[in-house]
């Protein structure tokens, strides 16, 4: 196995007197995407800034493999109006980009059609894309997502978690993201650790969800998460290119998905 | 032309070259009221600089970026809301400066000229501090466009691009200070804020991207300058305050033509 993007070994947080995250240990290798659940509260989103250095820690230690490149996905971005700024302007805050380049990312990530768009008027899901677009032009080894599907709708969010996995593919980056969900992330995500200040538990989406530590702090939504993950698997599949409605209770998401589902290029 | 005149039209424009782009950063990232507790400030630089006899226009720099300084290192606490802070500490400074200037007993201050500024009265050594001041605050400015629009949009993704996000943020304040000292003579401490804020705002509704947004914001601030100039000589009114009317004017006209163009209610 080649060597691992980050390492974290037994990470501390401190936030005044209290410990937002006490010795959580993970390993993010190449290739591989992970998803953290877990609570409001449980440090997840401290997590990934204290594994990207935006953080100091308490104790323990960090290791990021040597020029590791990192493409981040911020949980909210708001562009005040009063910033006049299109996609393209905002794409280039990054880095210097090549115009070919660009495009076939737009192209890839499904909204070629908004680049001239000002970023102000984006929907949840194209700025989502916008972002993934971004986060791409540094050809990253590691993308890390705060919350990827915040303000996207039901339907939408599968689709974006699609995407994730599928730009994985292709581009063979790790992948580290945080999620309300788990059983909408499940089908594409490789490893889950459910984290509530420390390491509850981790391994395969199956296994958490089966997992007494997970069952305890999600209880009540297991049941009902099952229930819908069944319903959005199916629908999953459908859902590359145009939404196929499943149910009619689910009707009204579909038709809201409709603006995300018709611009695919996939 | 009178000599003074051409030399407040030169002081002029070159203040609004510099406070046309630092103030769409100013209205970008909503600092406002920062940079009226920095403005605020500046009196007790003024007659700190008479007290111990170095340059006023140094001595305001010094205590900007001191003060712009104590902000920051602020920012964490979490007792006060953020415009109560600034409020306190505008307001502080503003006593400070009156009370120093008023136990200064060898120079008598005008005190009028430093709070509304006096622009007519500029000698040849204000235009070399103001057009040097302002080309290299333009120049840092310049140097720091790109980072500090990614931060401006946001910090943290900024930061993990390898943003070298606290350095930027200390050149920014650093140009602040240094604004807000060569615009001193020219507006005064009350009305520094105006000379950044209005002609980016004024600007805004014809802009498409950040960069013609700071170009409109100067021409903007430049005709503001010859139209109160103007609008001064004419009707003899203070010249400062006539140059804020005119931007702001410009502004209510700009959002007027923008609504009936765009037919927006």
């Amino acid at each position: 196995m080649s060597e691992a993007l980050i390492r974290i070994e037994k990470l501390s947080v401190r936030r005044g007197d209290m410990f937002t995250l006490s010795n959580v240990s993970l390993t993010i290798n190449p290739r591989e995407i992970i998803t953290i659940v877990g609570p409001n509260g449980a440090g997840k989103s401290t997590l990934l800034r204290a594994m990207m250095g935006l953080i100091k820690q308490e104790s323990g230690q960090v290791f990021r493999k040597p020029g590791l490149k990192i493409g981040y996905l911020p949980q909210t971005l708001t562009i005040d109006p009063v910033l006049p700024l299109t996609v393209r302007r905002f794409l280039s805050l990054g880095v210097s980009v090549n115009k070919g380049r660009r495009t076939a990312l737009m192209e890839e990530v499904g909204v070629p059609h908004l680049i001239d768009r000002p970023m102000g008027v984006l929907s949840g899901g194209e700025l989502r894309r916008v972002l993934l677009a971004r986060a791409l032009l540094r050809d990253p080894d590691l993308l890390v997502l705060d919350e990827p599907v915040q303000g996207v709708d039901v339907g939408g969010q599968v689709e974006i978690y699609d995407l994730i996995a599928r730009l994985r593919d292709e581009h063979g980056f790790g992948v580290i993201m945080v999620s309300h969900d788990l059983h909408l992330v499940m089908s594409a995500t490789d490893h889950v650790i459910c984290l509530n200040q420390h390491v509850c538990c981790d391994g395969t989406p199956e296994a958490v969800q089966a997992h007494p530590e997970y069952v305890a702090l999600f209880g009540d939504r297991v049941a009902a998460g099952l229930a819908l993950y069944a319903h959005h698997h199916d629908h999953a599949h459908d859902a590359h290119g145009n939404i196929v409605p499943v149910g009619e209770a689910e009707s009204h998401n579909h038709d809201h998905d409709h603006g995300d589902g018709g611009h695919h290029h996939g | 032309m009178d000599d003074f005149l051409i030399r407040a039209l030169i002081a002029g424009v070159g203040v609004a070259f510099v406070a046309g782009p630092l103030g769409c950063f100013v209205v970008w990232r909503r600092m406002a009221y920062f940079g009226a507790t920095l403005a605020h400030s500046a009196l007790f630089g003024v007659a700190l600089g008479l007290l111990l006899e170095i340059n006023p226009t140094l001595a305001i720099v010094v205590v900007c970026v001191v003060v712009a300084l104590i902000l920051v290192s602020m920012q964490g606490q979490r007792q006060l809301a953020g415009d109560t802070l600034l409020g306190i500490l505008a307001h502080a400074m503003l006593a400070l400066g009156l009370v120093v200037s008023a136990l200064i007993e060898t120079v008598r201050v005008d005190l009028m000229a430093w709070l509304f500024g006096d622009i007519l009265a500029v000698n040849n050594t204000d235009l070399i501090w103001i057009l040097g001041g302002g080309a290299l605050a333009l120049l840092a400015l310049a140097f720091i466009w790109r980072p500090l629009l990614a931060m401006t949009v946001h910090e943290e993704l900024a930061a993990v691009e390898g943003v070298p996000v606290v350095r930027t943020r200390l050149v920014f304040m650093l140009v602040i200070a240094i604004v807000i000292a060569v615009a001193m003579k020219v507006v005064g401490v009350l009305l520094i804020v105006s000379l950044l804020i209005i002609p980016a705002a004024a600007a805004r509704p014809f802009a498409r991207t950040p960069e013609t947004m700071a170009l409109l914001a100067i021409v903007t601030g430049c005709i503001a300058v010859v139209g109160g100039l103007g609008s001064s000589m004419t009707w003899d009114i203070p010249a400062g305050p006539a140059i804020v009317l005119v931007a702001s004017v410009m502004f209510v006209m700009g959002m007027l033509i923008r609504r009936v163009s765009t037919g927006q209610d």
